[in-house]
């Protein structure tokens, strides 16, 4: 295998929990999946899917406690870095891999200026002087569309818009190698959403870049990601490119999915949406965890928890059905 | 079809220490029986507001609401026209009185406007609505922070239903859901409307869900109606640029359609104190001159559909 191939980053069975006072929450269960240099990964799923913690433990940013990591790797460059020790994880943070937060209201510090919070990230890990790290915040504020003078605003006196531009040049301030992206256009509307989509679309281009998208919206997977995972209670049920989950979708969470959403190129009246609700995380089904919502569900699903099956080149389904 | 609401030149402004905010400048509509009409536009632009106002939660500074045949702008005594008119909430979370039971909330309109005479009256009707939105009646004594954010809005519907209300504002009820339960709560709403012929005015910012429940469509940008027609219309022959470039930049879950996208440039401007001409001149790729100076009015430019731009005829080339 050559340089090339190797993936950037690489998680094997990872397992997450959080050990409250009210039962062990099983946020990720047992998940992997492999990102190349350069490809974006969308990773799709809804509240309580398991996302944002599998984000937080690629950056090993899980908080402990409660959370723990019970088992597997992520092997970034090949190294894995839940063994890395303090030293090297504040390098590893912000240099190797970076994060965009959800809610750009909320990521960004309000007693510092714009200038301040893109100029620290490069002062400490590239080690530039102050006026040298300025000079540089500069250049990321032109970057992702902001006129250089605000370099000495504070953030409140920026829009929603505006704000999530300032994080994305924080997080892209050293040029990381891999992007984590939870839910970056959420809180923006649609005009604006698709202003910043474009904006990540061409910096992650232009410096090649590999992120992973965590959003709720099959849209936006489609605007900007290679390929597709679909997480249901801590799991990945099923993976592969855009064609193959889109077009040849095979998990019955993934077509109910689908169903859910109104469209705007078709004149469906109803929708099919899935009946009932997301399992308790802190009490998960036996067997498929998918199984009591699930319109396809055979005896074996309430006992047996399906394996990860190739179904076609590089499309991964995790259901009896497909075994 | 009878116009159960009507609303003439509607305006409502809120004075801040900036100047004067024009959150609603000047609204014209109808909504007929038994229909839904969709408000859509970004935050800001006055959607929310406009719903507060045609329920008289809120006082209009200007113009008229008409409902049923009846002028309520100025109404005093309102208790008899909020049994006719209700609002469904956006945030599940905070909409709910965190120290009341499922039922005690439930109960309350019933309660106020004295609608039953007896506790098991009280009791079957409340049970009888809990049926009808889908909660479990096992759920009547358990408080909302117990219940899911889907479970959650099924009681506000519930609440809202509890009076037989003939006109329901729907506040962006599905935004704070999943897609999953967004699906089950849009179906109960349309099941609804069915079966009881409520008109629903319903506010949202995706475009997608106002396609899929709405009969006609108004398109707001920053207090003014920019265009408005019946759904499929819309989407069929978009006529305002500020449509279009929303309509473009929809995230589509299929892959096969490339589309053209326009990208706006710049953001939303501030409603403090506008400026005459066409609010949404500064974004407009086609703004000439005109624009900056004359506000446009809103003119039929197809039959039943109308849109506030100088230039609609030439962008389009009708």
């Amino acid at each position: 295998m050559n340089d090339k191939d190797k993936p950037l980053l690489s998680v094997r069975n990872l397992t997450i929990h959080y050990i409250t006072d009210n039962g062990v929450v099983k946020a990720v269960n047992d998940i992997s999946f492999d990102l190349a240099k350069g490809e974006t990964m969308g990773l799709v799923g809804e509240t309580g899917a398991g996302k944002t913690t599998t984000a937080l433990g690629i950056m090993n940013l899980i908080p402990n406690p409660p959370g723990k990591i019970i088992n597997g790797e992520i092997l970034v460059d090949g190294k894995n870095i839940l063994e890395f020790n303090k030293y090297q994880t504040r390098k590893y943070r912000g240099n190797v891999a970076s994060m965009i937060f959800q809610d750009p209201m909320t990521a960004l510090n309000p007693i510092l200026t714009v200038g301040e919070q893109i100029a620290e990230v490069s002062r400490y890990h590239n080690k530039l002087s102050k006026a040298e790290s300025y000079v540089k915040a500069a250049e990321m504020l032109e970057l992702v569309g902001i006129p250089s003078e605000r370099i000495n605003e504070y953030p409140h006196q920026f829009s929603g818009g505006m704000k999530q531009r300032v994080v994305i040049a924080i997080a892209l301030a050293c040029n990381p190698q891999l992007l984590l992206a939870d839910e970056p256009t959420t809180a923006l509307d649609v005009t604006i959403q698709a202003q910043v989509l474009a904006l990540m679309g061409d910096l992650i281009k232009k410096y090649g870049t590999s992120m992973v998208l965590i959003t709720h919206d099959l849209g936006v997977v489609t605007e900007i990601c290679d390929r597709v995972a679909i997480m249901y209670a801590g799991q990945i049920v099923e993976t592969g490119d855009l064609e193959a989950v889109y077009e040849h979708t095979k998990h019955p969470y993934t077509k109910g999915l689908f169903g859910s959403l109104p469209r705007i190129s078709d004149k469906t009246s109803r929708l099919n949406p899935i009946d009932g609700l997301m399992p308790d995380p802190t009490n998960l089904p036996n067997g498929c965890p998918f199984h009591p919502r699930c319109p396809d569900k055979m005896p074996e699903c309430e006992s047996r928890v399906p394996a990860n099956t190739e179904i076609e080149p590089g499309h991964f389904v995790r259901c009896l059905l497909y075994e | 079809m009878h116009k159960l609401l009507e609303v003439k030149n509607l305006k409502k402004y809120f004075e801040t220490k900036n100047g004067l905010l024009h959150a609603v400048d000047g609204v014209n509509f109808y909504i007929n029986e038994g229909e839904t009409l969709g408000v859509v536009g970004e935050s800001g632009c006055g959607k929310s507001t406009l719903g507060r106002v045609v329920i008289r939660l809120l006082d209009a500074t200007d113009g008229r609401i008409i409902f049923n045949g009846q002028d309520i702008t100025n109404l005093k005594d309102k208790r008899a026209m909020r049994k006719e008119m209700q609002i469904i909430f956006q945030d599940p979370f905070s909409s709910l009185n965190p120290r009341m039971s499922v039922s005690q909330i439930i109960e309350e309109p019933l309660r106020i406007h004295q609608l039953c005479n007896s506790d098991t009256e009280m009791k079957s009707r409340v049970s009888e609505l809990m049926d009808t939105v889908g909660l479990a009646s096992r759920l009547a004594d358990s408080y909302p922070h117990e219940l899911d954010g889907g479970r959650r809005q099924r009681i506000g519907i519930a609440r809202a239903l509890a009076l037989n209300p003939k006109f329901i504002v729907c506040d962006e009820p599905v935004s704070a859901l999943d897609v999953s339960i967004q699906a089950q709560i849009l179906n109960l709403m349309m099941d609804l409307q069915e079966e009881l012929n409520f008109t629903y005015m319903f506010i949202t910012h995706d475009l997608s869900v106002v396609k899929h429940i709405s009969d006609e469509i108004m398109v707001m940008y920053l207090g003014v109606m920019v265009e408005k027609c019946n759904a499929d219309e819309l989407f069929e022959h978009t006529l305002h640029p500020y449509s279009k470039a929303l309509l473009s930049v929809i995230p589509e879950p299929t892959i096969r359609k490339t589309k053209e996208r326009t990208l706006l440039q710049g953001e939303i401007t501030s409603p403090i104190n506008p400026k005459p001409g066409c609010r949404f001149a500064a974004r407009c790729v086609y703004a000439k001159e005109l624009c900056s100076q004359v506000t446009p009015e809103l003119e039929e430019i197809m039959p039943e559909h109308y849109v506030a731009c100088h230039y609609v005829k030439e962008i389009n080339g009708l």
